[in-house]
């Protein structure tokens, strides 16, 4: 059963991944229109500005991951055959991250490319966005089941997701400096804490919404 | 036994629905729920569905159950076909049977999002049909169906008790169910 939401969420977020990929590359093409074409600041900066629109990009699809299925009463017959909502909850976390996950790590190599970044950051940057993207995509499901019907819940999901995913940009960006392996390390860390800890939250919140 | 739910209470906000309410179906039983909008009809059956947590009693419910609420739970982006599809493979079953009963089988290919409101009660009764669960809980399953569709679904539970399943409902609406137990609720707690 699991799996078959998982295959049904991921196809259904490959459909819409183009608007947080276009995003994602827009930010990286006018960053450097911001702040000048100085080859050094861009390539100093531009692995944290990839960071932060990967973060903005994982945003965009919030408001459709859980509320049109409350509101088709999709949540409801999981239920009635036993499911528990944390494993829901966990499946479209999955399916999440397969949506957008690996589409933003290959948008990060024509985004690396325009900031002119080199490979030892380039790498980096993978390596980071392979580690936050889950965890990135685990804030997001917990926000939108905790923000699903309420009114302008978009924005709301917006305010309350930041806040909590600096850690995760902090710890991102700062591995890509020569000495960063300590922040990939935090990263991890803070990745493993989030993946895994979100289904319980965010099940919670489903469970809510039946109440 | 399909069903017993055993000094029941219902508590929504500050107001109790309802208390002490016990009742059991067995194979081939079917129970309605009738009374005045707001009595508690749909959180009678949401409890007994495992949807909404009573605020008192115990509920028995041995067997897989199919559960038919307000909304569709169909995926507008896909095709009638694809839609009930997915449910009923999660079920191990094939829908096409149940949705020749329930005269869409012609809308296999159209997607759910032009199906009318009648034509997605119909799918979603078809997807309690292919369900396979011998339990039934249906939530005013008549809203939205002309005659034809009130007449197949009366059809499908007749079906249904025959080889040995049970139908709790909630209705407004009369509906064409043999020797069905009634439950009134009158509020009369609240």
């Amino acid at each position: 059963m699991i799996a078959s939401l998982i295959r049904r969420d991921t196809l259904r977020g490959l459909r819409a991944a183009g608007l947080p990929v276009m995003f994602f590359l827009i930010a990286a093409t006018l960053f450097p229109f911001a702040v000048g074409p100085d080859a050094r600041v861009l390539t100093k900066a531009g692995g944290g500005m990839l960071w932060l629109a990967a973060l903005l990009a994982a945003l965009l699809p919030i408001e459709r991951l859980v509320a049109p299925d409350i509101e088709a009463g999709v949540f409801d017959q999981f239920a009635a055959r036993g499911i528990a909502d944390e494993a829901l909850a966990a499946a479209k976390i999955a399916a999440h991250w397969l949506s957008f996950g690996p589409t933003l790590m290959l948008a990060a190599l024509p985004g690396a490319a325009l900031l002119g970044l080199d490979e030892s950051t380039l790498g980096k940057l993978e390596a980071g966005l392979a580690i936050g993207t889950p965890a990135l995509a685990a804030l997001g499901l917990t926000v939108a089941a905790l923000t699903a019907g309420l009114r302008g819940g978009g924005a709301l999901a917006g305010l309350v997701l930041l806040p909590l995913a600096i850690p995760l940009l902090i710890f991102g960006a700062g591995a890509l400096d020569p000495d960063g392996a300590q922040a990939l390390k935090l990263l991890a860390s803070t990745a493993l804490l989030l993946t895994f800890g979100a289904p319980f939250a965010a099940g919670a919140a489903l469970r809510s919404h039946r109440d | 036994m399909m069903l017993a739910l055993r000094d029941i209470a219902c508590l929504r906000g500050d107001r109790l629905l309802f208390e002490r309410l016990s009742l059991e179906l067995a194979a081939g039983d079917a129970l309605v729920v009738t009374g005045a909008n707001g009595v508690g009809k749909s959180s009678l059956l949401r409890i007994a569905a495992g949807l909404l947590r009573p605020s008192a009693g115990t509920i028995e419910r041995p067997g897989r159950v199919a559960w038919l609420g307000e909304a569709s739970a169909l995926d507008g982006d896909r095709t009638l076909g694809q839609a009930l599809d997915f449910w009923a493979k999660l079920d191990g079953t094939r829908p096409d049977a149940a949705m020749a009963q329930m005269g869409i089988a012609h809308l296999v290919r159209v997607p759910v999002r032009y199906l009318s409101t009648g034509q997605r009660r119909r799918a979603a009764i078809a997807r309690t049909i292919a369900s396979g669960a011998p339990l039934w809980l249906l939530d005013e399953p008549a809203n939205g169906l002309d005659a034809e569709g009130i007449e197949r679904l009366g059809d499908a539970i007749r079906a249904h008790r025959r080889t040995g399943g049970s139908v709790f409902t909630a209705t407004h609406l009369p509906l064409p169910i043999d020797d069905a137990a009634t439950l009134m609720l009158d509020g009369a707690i609240a």
